[in-house]
């Protein structure tokens, strides 16, 4: 089996059967992850580079992890300490980057469609780490791997995503990746923060925390975006907590357990409260160590065989 | 690729007496099952692993630890294969330090899997010694590598190809030899 592209720009219109077979990969990785020695040798020779233009810590070590997981060798680049500074736009650096001989880039940059337009002009393989408010498909992959390690199926399955649904780039990926799967999707957040038109994505919306818990098995808390408190959205970040934080109360008016997922970093207190995100059906940290099997799973299908026809 | 019918190499019968004989052969030359430990290779290895586990029951009345090796992140043709294949899952519950690892798997042809095997291996550990038992040998190596334990010899042609077949995975114990007939290669 191989996927029907050799680039991951987003979730958007993948078939299920790619995101199985991502999947079921990124299962067999997992199990690299818990050996004494966590490498294998599949992609010696392979070079990788970490295009990131935006600061990251969890993707860009994830990434990094995967790669040396896998015996490629990385190579990072962070915008800050770059050419960038002397004004080189983004397609002159990949260009140059790519006439060192590499194989693979993997791109996070502020703007929507930056990895798209690279592969406009490159030949290596691109992985999309994030496009501005746009997709961020390693994300939902590895969130669909934890839900699956605790719900068999995704038919009949309600996944709630609250926050800020407007500039999240997290939830417009699961959405897309859930709905390929078969599970429901309800958002929740404040009517300022839900973008118009997005239930023909064929989402349904809330704006009461309550009635969603209430329907939901999965419930994803997204990140309040403290650096964008200037232009406000709602009065407060007591507020929001008030009417959209996850919290103990909250949930123990559910007549059953739901499991808590957060793309991380957390704002303890604001989006989800600090017991929540500790709690026995919090499962935080293993979307964090399946990331890792995730990327694994993406370069090594990205990489290898030569059957991949090419898409984009 | 066509490939027509030519001989059938095993039986289900035979395959019965050839797991029984690998099962008194690894006892036998090992003088016991101490410190040993059985890794069948996926897919087919697994299960010829594992029955030849439920003989050496039979005979010893004690388990042995087993566990499943797969090999493809370790193969040499990751690059140049035209069909990428599936990871499978690697199940090893023990640890292999000086354990007498006995290596499963259907057929030895090249040596290559079993190569790709044994440095996966030694990324788990230091075992005491390594050993190989295959259901058919057909020949054709690649590099230095033997059998221990064989169940059939088979001398083949290149442009022959031996199927193994095994009820767990294809509904049937039996392993059959084909040949090309031309088509595209």
């Amino acid at each position: 089996m191989a996927l029907k592209s050799r680039h991951l720009l987003g979730l958007e219109g993948i078939e299920r059967n790619d995101i199985e077979l991502i999947l079921n990969t990124a299962r067999s990785f997992r199990e690299v992850l818990d050996r004494p020695i966590k490498k294998v040798p599949t992609l010696q020779g392979q070079t990788v580079v970490n295009l990131f233009y935006e600061s990251s810590t969890r993707t860009r070590i994830s990434f990094e992890l995967a790669e040396k997981r896998l015996s490629a060798d990385a190579v990072n680049f962070s915008s800050s300490t770059s050419s960038v500074k002397k004004g080189e736009t983004l397609v002159d650096t990949a260009r140059n980057i790519e006439a060192m001989k590499i194989d693979t880039i993997v791109i996070r940059h502020s703007s929507p469609g930056a990895p798209h337009l690279l592969t406009k002009y490159l030949d290596s393989n691109i992985i999309n780490a994030g496009d501005g408010a746009h997709e961020h498909p390693t994300q939902a992959l590895l969130d669909l791997l934890t839900i699956s390690e605790h719900h068999p199926k995704f038919e009949g399955l309600t996944v709630g995503i609250v926050g800020d649904i407007s500039h999240s780039r997290v939830a417009l990926s699961n959405i897309h990746g859930l709905k390929a799967m078969g599970a429901k999707i309800i958002l929740c957040g404040p009517s300022t923060l839900i973008p118009r038109e997005i239930d023909k994505l064929g989402v349904d919306i809330s704006y009461n925390i309550d009635e969603v818990i209430e329907n939901v098995d999965v419930l994803m808390a997204l990140r309040i975006q403290l650096e964008r408190q200037g232009t406000s959205f709602f009065p407060s970040l007591r507020e929001y907590h008030n009417f959209f934080g996850i919290t103990r109360e909250r949930l123990e008016k559910a007549n059953k357990p739901i499991t808590i997922m957060h793309p991380g970093p957390i704002n303890r207190g604001v989006e989800i409260s600090s017991d929540v995100a500790d709690s026995e059906h919090s499962v935080i940290l293993d979307q964090v160590t399946n990331g890792v099997a995730i990327r694994m799973s993406v370069l090594y299908l990205l990489s290898g065989g030569q059957n991949v026809t090419e898409q984009n | 690729m066509d490939f027509k019918f030519k001989a059938k190499l095993i039986t289900s019968d035979d395959y019965k007496r050839i797991i029984t004989r690998l099962a008194h052969e690894i006892i036998e030359k090992n003088r016991g099952i101490d410190d040993l430990v059985i890794i069948g290779l996926r897919t087919r290895g697994a299960f010829i692993a594992d029955r030849i586990l439920q003989k050496i029951k039979e005979i010893e009345g004690t388990d042995v630890p087993t566990g499943y090796l797969d090999v493809t992140l370790y193969r040499d043709d990751f690059r140049t294969r035209l069909k990428q294949p599936d990871v499978q899952v690697t199940n090893i519950p023990f640890q292999i330090d000086e354990k007498i690892i006995v290596l499963v798997d259907d057929v030895l042809f090249t040596g290559r899997t079993i190569r790709a095997a044994l440095d996966a291996l030694m990324d788990y550990g230091r075992p005491a010694k390594i050993m190989l038992a295959v259901l058919i040998d057909r020949g054709h190596r690649e590099l230095p590598i033997k059998a221990d334990f064989v169940g059939k010899n088979v001398p083949t042609s290149i442009g022959e190809e031996v199927r193994v077949k095994i009820n767990e995975v294809d509904g049937e114990d039996c392993v059959n030899l084909v040949e090309q007939t031309g088509g595209d290669n």
